[in-house]
């Protein structure tokens, strides 16, 4: 807790810090294995998109691109993390729900024509609403019924995409508006694509609600200990619907990004398995999957590197199916690791190869 | 007052799995009765009943492992994709290598334990959160099946499609069809295979040591540790007995569906743990029983046939049903347990009706007497809640006076009568 007050005081601070090394160290990795293997990988072009607009291309900005909607989840994933010490795995069904939603109020009942017929504010606002409403069910669940996080989101998890195709009535209705296709696309004029500002805006929002609000140490000290913080005031209930009502507009947020990418929706196919993904970055980050302590920015460089990850697999011609074993892989290496057995067992291996007499006279 | 207090013992024995296990069997009959009644063409046959259980033969088992490890206090989630590899390294073999239908057998049982062993000796030794290691199973058994061969395919080997099309008859039951001939009601192999799996699991878990460990650990941990049961090597078991169910399960959906895909058992992760909760095993562990998982499973199973037999059958609805119910179920089974809490100790955090009872009986009874009324029995000896008490004493004060005054004299005349 001190370590991230001081965090908190100092913003540069955090770069200092040791779960800071984790994300980064795996980034490093990944950045060498790339320049190895083929050093095009980091080539950044301006080239000309279909619009005739000047913007940047590359691998590097497509990572950036790609990995935003994954990064505004993790914001979302460190919090319910760090307050319930589960995961919430309905993410990837919630978004489908909020797509729907979105492209719901967007086509009216005119869902071929391509025209939008209400306002994209509006339809944002109904998106975050739906959102946030399915996170207080599943923080409804988890603090009042007192289901383990994750067996309460599985329900949204089962039903979720088959909500996200009720909604709409199981048509795939279809915009063509610049206005919209803009949000995940590119401005006119700016040559980075907007997700990556979309994912910028959030970042500062969850800074300012970290940095000026006691948010944070609420979720570390009920993710710690719930008794202790009831007994010192703080209802654990309504932390815990408060994060999982947070995790809900992070993916409204990336609902709107991905729908707008797309410019349609596939209510069985988008965002699939990106809730793993968001549990990845946060154990990328290392914070403990148990909850407690949470350090913000190094889940969000942990998305990144996951996004690293992704595309560098996808260079290598790994089909999009056969991805998900190489990231499983990856995470169980990572839990492994961060596992307290095993690290307790390798400081002492450390501690015993560094210092061999002092080991001898501890055992 | 000896009748209040057998009352309430009665009601703590309420919270057993037991008793969720036949709220699911009333479920289902009523819903069979009900079947019957409004669609009387289909569920009239025995065979409706029988296919019930032809489809749902893998699923019964899968959801027979998930009982045992969410029993022991785990959860595995990669049951359902470590079936679909079943599938697809059998069918590759049995096609493409020209393997055996033995070996296959062998090949499927070995995968499914290879999982449990991995899985069960990272969160037994490891200390790791079951969730995640089977999560990250999931998706590796998944992405696995795919890197094994992409496109789905049905096998043609004559050998097996001989055993997979054996149809055994079962005698008596039966419906005369169009032309007035009798035709016996018939189950698949795969039947057989789940009742007998069914039936060793209930043996090991009802009068083995091993299984009696399964409840103590799941039931509290600590204890099961000071009771001297190797609580690691319990929980190593259920995750192998689960990968080991798994296989098999995997095999009779292989058996039952006759190709290798890597869309097989999609979701059958979550309907297993649905049956299994539906059926009254705890989620927290510690309770549940083989019977219930069977008959949470058919409950299951039978609502999505209503549901495609009222003409519902869009893929969502099948979807949404599945998860109303599960939210149903775990709404019912947290509120019994919040009520059996509330029973042992009034002051555990969410219990506020005993509290609010226990508060408000004391002041004018005195507080052995206002343990009996309200029904609980209070841990004096705990210094925290001690503390704890004092404050929700506090709490309570201001926001109920009112409220209090009115029931106050009603408690009072129950302790002098």
């Amino acid at each position: 807790m001190m370590a991230q007050d001081r965090s908190k005081r100092n913003f540069l601070s955090f770069f200092s810090g040791k779960q800071f090394l984790i994300p980064l160290a795996a980034l490093l990795a990944l950045v060498i294995f790339n320049l190895i293997a083929d050093p095009e990988f980091f080539r950044v072009t301006l080239g000309r998109n279909s619009a005739g607009d000047p913007v940047l291309a590359g691998n590097l900005i497509s990572i950036l691109d790609n990995g935003s909607e994954l990064a505004i989840l993790a914001i979302g994933m460190t919090l319910v993390t760090a307050a319930s010490g589960g995961q919430d795995i309905s993410a990837g069904a919630v978004i489908a729900i909020c797509g729907s939603a979105l492209l719901r109020v967007l086509c009216g009942s005119d869902l071929t024509s391509g025209q939008i017929q209400s306002p994209i504010i509006v339809a944002f606002l109904v998106c975050c609403l739906v959102g946030m409403l399915c996170g207080a069910f599943n923080g409804a669940l988890v603090a009042f019924f007192r289901i383990q996080p994750m067996v309460a989101t599985l329900i949204l998890f089962t039903a979720g995409r088959s909500i996200a195709a009720w909604i709409n009535n199981n048509e795939l209705p279809m915009v063509a508006d610049s206005t919209f296709a803009s949000f995940g696309g590119y401005i006119k004029g700016v040559p980075m694509p907007t997700p990556f500002f979309i994912a910028l805006i959030c970042f500062a929002a969850v800074w300012a609600l970290l940095r000026f609000t006691s948010l944070g140490l609420y979720v570390q000290s009920v993710g710690i200990s719930e008794k202790t913080s009831r007994l010192n005031g703080l209802d654990p209930r309504i932390v815990k619907v408060g994060v999982f009502v947070i995790m809900g507009l992070c993916c409204a947020v990336a609902a709107l990004i991905k729908v707008s990418r797309l410019k349609t929706i596939n209510y069985s196919i988008i965002a699939k398995d990106i809730e793993m993904d968001a549990i990845l970055a946060v154990a990328l980050g290392g914070n403990p999957l148990s909850g407690g302590k949470f350090r913000m920015s190094s889940s969000i460089l942990g998305a990144y590197v996951i996004q690293f990850l992704t595309t560098t697999l996808y260079k290598f011609d790994v089909q999009s199916d056969a991805l998900s074993a190489y990231k499983a892989a990856a995470v169980i290496i990572l839990v492994v690791l961060s596992s307290p057995v095993v690290r307790e067992k390798l400081m002492k291996l450390l501690r015993s190869l560094s210092e061999p007499e002092t080991a001898g006279k501890q055992v | 007052m000896k009748i209040k207090r057998i009352h309430k013992k009665r009601f703590c024995d309420l919270s057993d799995s037991t008793v969720l296990t036949m709220i699911t069997a009333a479920v289902f009959v009523i819903l069979y009765v009900f079947a019957m009644i409004v669609f009387q063409k289909g569920f009239l046959k025995p065979q409706t009943f029988f296919n019930l259980l032809n489809a749902n033969a893998a699923l019964m088992i899968l959801s027979c492992g998930m009982t045992v490890v969410m029993v022991a206090g785990g959860i595995d989630i990669s049951v359902g994709g470590v079936s679909a590899l079943v599938t697809m390294c059998c069918a590759v073999f049995i096609d493409h290598h020209g393997g055996s239908f033995t070996g296959a057998a062998l090949l499927a049982l070995g995968i499914g334990l290879a999982f449990g062993l991995v899985q069960g000796f990272l969160v037994a030794y490891l200390e790791i959160q079951p969730f995640i290691i089977t999560l990250a199973g999931m998706f590796f058994a998944r992405g696995m099946t795919t890197i094994v061969c992409e496109a789905p395919f049905n096998v043609q080997n004559e050998d097996f499609v001989r055993i997979r099309e054996t149809r055994i008859n079962v005698p008596f039951l039966g419906s005369v069809n169009k032309n007035g001939i009798f035709i016996n009601a018939y189950i698949e192999i795969g039947v057989i295979v789940a009742l007998l799996t069914a039936a060793a699991l209930f043996f090991l878990l009802k009068w083995t040591r091993t299984g009696r460990a399964f409840y103590a650990v799941g039931g509290n941990r600590q204890s099961a540790l000071m009771l001297g049961i190797n609580v690691k090597q319990t929980v190593f078991l259920s995750h192998l007995i689960c990968g080991l169910l798994a296989g098999i399960g995997g095999f009779v959906y292989f058996m039952h569906v006759g190709s290798g895909s890597a869309a097989n058992a999609a979701g059958a992760e979550m309907n297993a743990i649905a049956s299994a909760i539906i059926g009254g095993t705890n989620l927290m562990g510690g309770a549940g029983n083989i019977i219930g998982t069977l008959l949470g499973t058919l409950t299951l199973a039978l609502m999505q046939n209503i549901v495609s037999s009222a003409g519902l059958d869009q893929a969502w609805w099948t979807g949404i049903t599945i998860a109303v119910m599960l939210c149903i179920f775990l709404i019912v089974q947290s509120v019994l347990i919040a009520a059996v809490i509330l029973h042992r100790n009034p002051l555990t955090y969410g219990s506020m009706p005993a509290e609010f009872l226990y508060n408000l009986t004391k002041k004018s009874v005195g507080a052995s007497s206002a343990q009996v009324l309200c029904g609980v029995a209070l841990h004096e000896k705990s210094p925290p809640d001690r503390v704890h008490r004092q404050i929700i004493v506090y709490r309570i004060r201001g926001q109920t006076l009112f409220m209090g005054s009115i029931i106050y004299p009603v408690f009072c005349f129950f302790l002098s009568s």
